[in-house]
């Protein structure tokens, strides 16, 4: 997905940055609200990550403009308030959703899974490969054209999967991303987990492959 | 916050008892001073009947060959009569000697032709007395004739009695009418201090604009230290406000940097030891986070829950908004938010505090049930209206049920779950502000519940 982030701190932009292409995404940063505004006019995004204090203005000021501009690209604000009427102030103006600083970058994934669901936008990322068609923005697979329903970990860890196919994930990297950090995991957890996506994946051309000791890989058997 | 004020005496009182007791004393002095000027004009009346009766006797006494002849005339007995049936006395004297009449009637020395009034008891009655004198000029000698003419005062009483009671009359109307206008002048008075009372009154605990209502000169330095003292509380809020805001911003932004580069890392990283150490600093940047924003949250709590401001809202709506800004994070868990509940259910309370409240509850029950599990949160409008939110995980320890709501306190099954205590004291912190509960109980089928009672 293509992201346009909006955020003045610079070190915390290259952070969220790197964080993010590491899930395949591509982000553009705009350091203020003259850049945002040039970028919004030039490129489409699927969406807008927006930080509230910025250095020309308030990023408030910017919302408006951008729906007023009849432009639909759906914006997530990031605050690092947590007054309530903040919240509902920025909501108010016609941001989609909006995530306290700090926040989880799976939480942030989430929404904005669920922001272009509401959206019904047209989603660019429609993985087809060996058989299946994969819809992460929709939380939707078809398998030989035979739909199946996923649940969210099960739909998270074949994204990231399918994004490095070919690539070994240990267990512990898949546990990382597939469960918060406060959670008590067993390592276990994520077999079950990989267990259901083989029964899933059994019809397509599609296949996890267990590496012992190393971790798991998608393989593409054809 | 309600401070027992010190009351000494009530400004309406002491003007009503000033007032009213001024309006009896004039009362009194109008009655006395038309009672007295009234009396003073019948006593002038009856003395001057009195002359007239006397003139004419004196008039008619004559000398004729040494022998004094004195006539009453009818006449004066005639002006002398009244309703009251007055009695009338009469002695007449020459010179000093006893002539005819009553001879125990006072006699005085008169000169020339000038009467003497007077005021004596006679026979037990009071009586006005008149005494005149003549000197009659016969042949061989002059002589002095006095007459002295008393006439009892049951008219003059009379009149007087009547006078008194119109007199009375006039005070009772006059202090009525005093009163009357007291009692409105000080409602006025009052009214001025009552119509600022209730303007401040009505204002919500956010509004802190100065008064620009019109107010008499008198409280004009009242307002304008109210005024003053409004501003400055305004300014060192806004400033508070600004200060938190900003504090907010210098540590989140910064921490949100070291989360998602921690983040990054990990995703490098595949030494165990390492991963382990990542892994903590990302609990302690998110329990850290979360403390601070449940921190605000409750002050800010603390501060609308002195202040109640009662709105109408539907409590169906406000769940299910707080329901949908969470299903993304339930739904990383694979958890269901499921709410149940009747299409409407109308209160009227604080929806931000309530909202904080439920967000509270509801983001525990997401911490603490299992994966793929559920988490039902029902409104009910009847026998109370409350909002349960259960989950199906361990429950509460039932030795700690009543202790859990403490605030910073965390149950012992808590190892290993972000949190800061906070959640289940900002829920009762807002139910008790509404007037109702929270209560704590596990279902029987496994799982928690917390009852919001409101």
């Amino acid at each position: 997905m293509k992201f346009l982030l909006v955020e003045d701190n610079l070190e915390l932009a290259n952070a969220i940055t790197s964080r993010m292409r590491l899930d395949g995404h591509v982000v553009e940063h705009a350091e203020n609200l003259a850049d945002a505004t040039a970028f919004t006019l030039t490129s489409e995004f699927d969406l807008i990550l927006l930080d509230i204090m910025l250095p020309d203005g308030d990023g408030r000021t910017f919302l408006k403009e951008h729906r007023a501009s009849r432009l639909d690209t759906p914006v997530i604000i990031l605050t690092a308030r947590s007054q309530v009427s903040d919240r509902i102030g920025s909501l108010d103006l016609g941001a989609d959703d909006y995530i306290t600083k700090p926040f989880d970058h799976a939480e942030l994934g989430a929404r904005c899974r669920a922001v272009l669901r509401r959206k019904a936008g047209t989603s660019q990322s429609v993985i087809e490969v060996g058989g299946i068609v994969f819809d992460a923005v929709a939380g939707k697979m078809a398998v030989r054209g035979k739909p199946v329903t996923l649940r969210n970990r099960e739909l998270r860890l074949l994204e990231l999967l399918l994004n490095a196919r070919g690539q070994v994930f240990s267990k512990q990297k898949l546990s990382d991303r597939l469960f918060s950090y406060d959670e008590d995991v067993s390592e276990n957890a994520i077999e079950v987990y990989i267990g259901r996506l083989r029964k899933h994946l059994e019809p397509s051309d599609l296949s996890i492959t267990t590496l012992r000791g190393l971790g798991y890989r998608l393989d593409h058997d054809a | 916050m309600t401070h027992s004020l010190s009351i000494s005496g009530s400004l309406r009182n002491r003007l009503v008892l000033t007032l009213t007791g001024g309006a009896a004393v004039l009362a009194l002095v109008l009655f006395f001073a038309i009672r007295n000027y009234t009396t003073q004009i019948a006593q002038q009346g009856q003395d001057s009947i009195l002359n007239a009766a006397v003139t004419s006797i004196l008039d008619a006494a004559s000398i004729r060959d040494n022998i004094i002849e004195v006539d009453i005339p009818y006449a004066s007995f005639s002006m002398l009569s009244t309703q009251s049936d007055d009695l009338v006395f009469y002695a007449i004297y020459q010179d000093d000697t006893f002539l005819s009449g009553y001879p125990e009637l006072p006699l005085t020395n008169v000169t020339g032709r000038a009467s003497i009034f007077q005021t004596a008891l006679y026979r037990g009655e009071t009586v006005r007395l008149v005494t005149a004198g003549r000197v009659l000029i016969g042949t061989q000698k002059r002589t002095q004739i006095r007459v002295v003419l008393a006439q009892s005062q049951g008219e003059l009483a009379d009149t007087l009695r009547q006078i008194s009671r119109t007199a009375a009359l006039f005070g009772a109307a006059f202090f009525a009418l005093l009163v009357a206008l007291s009692y409105w002048a000080t409602s006025t008075t009052i009214g001025q201090l009552k119509r600022l009372t209730t303007s401040v009154t009505r204002r919500g605990p956010q509004d802190l604009r100065p008064f620009v209502k019109p107010v008499p000169t008198e409280m004009a330095p009242l307002v304008t230290s109210l005024n003053s003292l409004m501003g400055r509380l305004d300014h060192s809020l806004s400033q508070s406000e600004d200060f938190i805001a900003e504090a907010a911003h210098r540590v989140r932004t910064p921490l949100a940097t070291v989360r998602s580069y921690a983040e990054v890392t990990l995703q490098r990283v595949d030494k165990e030891e390492n991963r382990q150490s990542l892994r903590a600093m990302i609990r302690a940047i998110d329990e850290s986070s979360r403390a601070a924003g449940q921190l605000l949250d409750h002050a800010m709590i603390t501060l609308r829950s002195d202040h109640l401001e009662r709105q109408d809202i539907d409590l169906v709506t406000l769940v299910h908004e707080i329901v949908l800004r969470l299903t993304p994070i339930a739904e990383m868990k694979d958890l269901e938010l499921c709410l149940h509940g009747d299409s409407n259910v109308a209160y009227s309370g604080d929806p931000v505090l309530i909202q904080n409240a439920v967000r509270n509850l509801i983001d525990n029950a997401i911490k603490y049930a299992p994966s793929e599990g559920r988490v039902d949160i029902a409104i009910s409008a009847s026998p109370r209206i409350g909002i349960s939110v259960c989950d199906s995980g361990h429950g509460f320890p039932s030795a700690e049920v009543d202790t859990l709501a403490v605030r910073f306190k965390r149950g012992t099954n808590a190892d290993g779950t972000v949190g800061s205590g906070l959640g289940l004291t900002i829920a009762i912190d807002v139910a008790k502000a509404h007037g109702g509960d929270l209560v704590l109980s596990n279902r029987p089928e496994g799982g928690a519940c917390a009852l919001l009672l409101l």
